[in-house]
């Protein structure tokens, strides 16, 4: 015999195992629908393979494994894909999740199946991918996909097969050994292939199952396996736990099994992995435990995955009145359902319907007296009471301390307590907690990093900036130098620097001699003449077999003959004119281009624009010739084009009001949008709930004006955005609708 | 040598002693500037706690300058996003007494919202590109924009200044992962929510028949 260790703690709650062992596994008919969650695994969502209305065979592929933690799932029977929707799953929450609903057809057609033949002609890796596809999971509650589990790097020297069955009332596993207990031990040599054949293979099994122990024994004669039985004390089957009875080993703390070289399996998903590996059948049933003294018929059934409970319990003359509260697992640790068209899952291993009297609710609680007893039955050696008090303070930090994540959640603790106090609840609770607070903190350590970037990249950007803004300043101040060192030469400066120092050095030269620029202009007048008339000459001599490019090059030529002199014209009549300022032209358009904000600077341009197409509309009314007008159509087009772009851009720029003025637009859109965040939250906090309504209504009211401006200048300019805004505007309507129609209740 | 000492036992101690002294106090000396511990500067710390959404509700423009203001003295309840739970983190920390949430700067809700674009309506303008402050939004000139809702810390900033009203702050939606399991019921509760039967005379005044809470394990 081989020597087995003492369980740490536990208790020994009323079994109440032997009224669903009664009778054999039964099946049932099917049900009218089978809803299938797609997430009933630990790890990522599988990938959804159908659609609505496609007919699937049974055992064909629902949906893929999405990743390296993932599990498939399959149709549970032939029939018709109806819907993939929101339906509540088995969750202590309640909550809906993503599930297929198959309609079944009635002929239970099998998909083309086949086996792997000789398991042992294959890689190990060949096998776990036939498991990994087949969508196989922890069956004992767990549901951590069993290919993750057995495809483990570390040398394993201990395989230990679960079939303790600790939880009171159910006997899932138990049947399942009776009935199929050579297939198990032959599922049990397919997992030691794979895990590379472990020196030590252990069965470890409760006392209170001796049939189950005679129907295993006589498979394993001849083999290394080896059957251990144990004394009957809840939690012996917690992973952890099993393996410290058999081996006398320690899971480290947060490690895993493999880490001290061994793996646990539980014994239903050995049978899953030999249907596998050998019939090429996927998990789509499982047996499940339906007991309570509420439930006429006790026993076990091979229930199809997705099977509704609503349809298991009519099947087993379930009474809902005598039943306050239905419960999915053992009463140690399984959870209340709500909802009775909740499906069976994967995990699903015991439907319990206890009467009232079988399992009152419990008394309210009363404070703790500091017994101990709680620590005496902890199997996870921890301090149930001092994890009590830390839980019920919110003081994460002594919870870690206290090594709140070993716990198990076995409920021995609660079990225990004479002052009936829910300790496990306070835990499960305190762990969602900790957990979401060390979420939250990935999440603000990322928005941190985030926001910091962003403010180097502007800073980045400023200093760029500011370097060359420097820069200008510098060669400007060079120049000006330069220029008073030496006044007639030519510096090199930015464009609009060089217009206004031309145009001041012209003023100063006309003012120094006009006769003398007079002359020049004069001179200028007659080149452009004599210009004018070699280009009219040359485009006269081409008339007559020119390409159409060369005429072009000429209409352009003769073009820009005719501006040259009339600019001179205009200079010289400029100059006759008598001007008190001495201050030309484009100076003046430079020092206001300078001045003007953005929008003024559009709008300036919008006229010139404007003028400019007038100027060419005449010209072409009065030109006679047929190729000059294409020419000048073109030129139109072209000024049309940059005129809508204009208006376009003047559209896109902010009308500035008196408070915007001083807000550069881009750099602070962010600080000046906290600003008015910060000024909204001021004002809201010492307004009354109806002040605060009037202000929203108020807000939304100037949001609306806007809007409509936007709108209407939108359309004036026939912006493509018409719609956009349009939409907008009717938006902001219907909030401002609402928001005045709330104001109106509170007020009355 | 033993001579010495023997002869001059009082010199020798002293000797011996200011040595070892010495020697000491020089390893010691070094110890301390090698293995110099750097502590985490009181805003670092502080910047820690804060939730990070850069929102400007608290009067800085940013988590790390609350931080520091709260370094320099400002009061710890200016955060409506971190809610009391930060306030109690902080206070924690500076080992002071934990006020309540400053309304004035805000309330807390304990709905996490992310901005959602709607993207037809997108006009590509650009303007919440601008505002937010942890570059969430990707998008350009003209073009469409989306959030991205991993990276969005739901601060609102972007909402007001888009021209066609196309940016929504939606809930996050929650599935049964993102669930945790409630503290249980207090005593008091739990007597309410008995039935009559259940409870022992001292308690019938609070009695009303109210649902039967069900505890998980027994
Ligand atoms: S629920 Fe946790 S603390 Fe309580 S006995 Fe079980 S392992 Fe120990
Ligand atoms: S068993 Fe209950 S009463 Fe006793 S110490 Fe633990 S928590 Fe307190
Ligand atoms: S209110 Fe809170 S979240 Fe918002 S910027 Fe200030 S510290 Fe950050
Ligand atoms: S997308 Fe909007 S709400 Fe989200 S972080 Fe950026 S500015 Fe804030």
């Amino acid at each position: 015999m081989r020597k087995v260790w003492d369980l740490i703690g536990g208790v020994h709650p009323p079994e109440n195992k032997h009224q669903s062992v009664q009778s054999c596994i039964g099946t049932l008919p099917l049900p009218e629908k089978l809803i299938i969650p797609l997430n009933q695994h630990i790890g990522a969502p599988p990938k959804l393979l159908v659609a609505e209305g496609d007919s699937v065979l049974k055992g064909q592929v629902l949906a893929e494994p999405n990743g390296m933690v993932s599990a498939g799932i399959h149709a549970p029977t032939s029939g018709i894909i109806s819907e993939i929707s929101a339906h509540s799953i088995p969750h202590p929450s309640g909550m809906a999740a993503r599930c297929i609903t198959l309609v079944p057809d009635g002929h239970d057609r099998w998909a083309d199946i086949k086996g792997v033949e000789n398991y042992r002609e294959h890689s190990p890796e060949e096998l776990l991918d036939v498991i990994r596809q087949a969508g196989i999971v922890g069956l004992g509650g767990g549901g951590f996909p069993t290919a993750v589990k057995l495809g483990t790097q570390q040398s394993i020297s201990t395989l230990i097969i679960n079939s303790s069955e600790c939880e009171p009332y159910i006997t899932a596993d138990d049947m399942l050994i009776r009935e199929h207990a050579k297939d198990i031990v032959e599922g049990i040599k397919i997992l030691s292939f794979i895990l590379g054949e472990p020196e030590e293979i252990l069965i470890g099994i409760e006392d209170n199952k001796p049939e189950a122990y005679e129907a295993l024994e006589p498979y394993l004669q001849d083999t290394n396996i080896e059957l251990v039985e144990f004394t009957t004390r809840y939690p012996s089957g917690g992973e952890k736990q099993l393996i410290q009875i058999l081996t006398g080993k320690e899971v480290p703390n947060g490690g895993l099994p493999a880490d001290i070289g061994i793996v646990c399996q539980n014994i239903g998903t050995t049978y899953a992995v030999q249907r596998a590996i050998q019939q090429g059948e996927p998990l789509i049933s499982r047996v499940t435990t339906v007991t309570g003294n509420a439930c006429e018929t006790n026993k076990n059934y091979l229930v199809l995955i997705g099977t509704p409970i609503s349809h298991l319990l009519e099947h087993s003359g379930f009474d809902q009145s005598k039943c306050p509260r239905l419960i999915m697992g053992g009463p140690m640790m399984g959870f209340t359902l709500e909802d009775l068209n909740i499906p069976v899952i994967k995990t699903t291993n015991c439907i319990l319907a206890p009467t009232g009297e079988e399992l009152p609710t419990p008394p309210p609680a009363q404070p703790c007296i500091r017994c101990g007893m709680c620590a005496e039955a902890c199997p996870a050696s921890l301090l149930p009471q001092q994890l009590f008090w830390h839980a019920q303070s919110h003081n994460y930090e002594h919870l870690e301390a206290h090594n709140l994540f070993d716990c198990i959640e076995c409920g021995a603790c609660s079990y225990v307590c004479p002052s009936n106090i829910p300790l496990v609840q306070y835990y499960r609770a305190a762990k969602g907690e900790i957990r979401k607070l060390s979420l939250e903190k990935i999440n603000s350590d990322r928005a941190r990093e985030r926001f910091e970037f962003q403010k180097t990249r502007k800073e980045k950007e400023e200093a760029g900036k500011a370097v060359k803004r420097e820069a200008r300043k510098k060669a400007a101040e060079q120049a000006r130098a330069k220029k008073a060192n030496n006044p007639s030469g030519n510096t090199e400066t930015s464009p609009a620097d060089d217009i206004i120092k031309a145009a001041m050095a012209r003023a100063e030269a006309q003012k120094a001699s006009p006769q003398e620029q007079r002359a020049k202009l004069e001179r200028g007048i007659v080149r452009a003449e004599s210009h004018l008339e070699s280009v009219q000459k040359r485009l006269n001599t081409l008339e007559q077999d020119a390409t159409e490019k060369q005429r072009e090059q000429a209409l352009a030529a003769l073009e820009d003959a005719q501006l040259r002199l009339k600019d001179a014209q205009q200079k010289l009549a400029d100059l006759t004119l008598p001007s008190d300022t001495n201050v030309s032209n484009t100076e003046k358009t430079v020092m206001e281009k300078s001045q003007a904000s953005p929008r003024e600077a559009l709008e300036k341009k919008i006229a010139t624009l404007k003028e400019r197409i007038v100027i060419t509309l005449k010209k072409i009314a009065e030109a006679d010739d047929e190729s000059l007008k294409t020419a000048l159509q073109n030129g139109l087009e072209k000024q049309q084009t940059k005129l809508k772009d204009t208006e376009q851009q003047l559209a896109e720029t902010p009308a500035q009001t008196n408070e915007s003025t001083t807000t550069p637009e881009t750099e602070n859109a962010a600080a000046a949008a906290i600003a008015r965040a910060q000024a909204k939250a001021a004002d809201q906090a010492s307004m009354s709930d109806e002040d605060k309504l009037k202000a929203t209504v108020e807000s939304l009211q100037n949001r609306l004006i806007k809007a409509q401006e936007k709108l209407a200048s939108a359309e004036s300019e026939g912006s493509e955005h018409i719609d956009a805004f349009r939409s907008g505007v009717e938006k902001l309507q219907a909030k401002l609708t609402a928001a005045e129609a709330q104001l109106a209740q509170e007020t009355q | 040598m033993y001579d010495i000492i023997a002869q001059y036992p009082l010199s020798a101690a002293l000797v011996a002693l200011t040595g070892l002294s010495v020697v000491f106090g020089a390893v010691l000396g070094y110890a301390a500037i090698k293995f110099k511990v750097e502590g985490d500067p009181i805003v670092e710390q502080i910047d820690k706690l804060l939730p990070q959404t850069q929102c400007g509700q608290c009067g800085y423009p940013g988590c790390r300058p609350y931080a520091e203001a709260i370094a320099n003295g400002d009061t710890i309840n200016k955060c409506p996003p971190g809610g009391q739970t930060t306030i109690n983190a902080i206070a924690d920390l500076l080992d002071v007494e934990a006020p309540s949430l400053d309304e004035e700067h805000g309330e807390e809700s304990d709905v996490k919202t992310v901005a959602y674009i709607r993207e037809d309506e997108c006009i590509g303008c650009t303007k919440c590109i601008q505002a937010c402050p942890v570059d969430a939004i990707l998008g350009a000139a003209k073009l469409m924009h989306t959030v991205i809702v991993s990276e969005c810390t739901g601060c609102d900033l972007c909402v007001e200044p888009c021209p066609v009203d196309c940016i929504d702050m939606l809930p996050v939606a929650k599935g049964p992962g993102d669930w945790k399991w409630d503290m249980p019921a207090t005593t008091e509760e739990q007597i309410k929510n008995l039935h009559s039967h259940d409870i022992i005379a001292t308690d019938q005044n609070n009695n009303d028949n109210g649902k039967q809470d069900g505890g998980n394990a027994s």
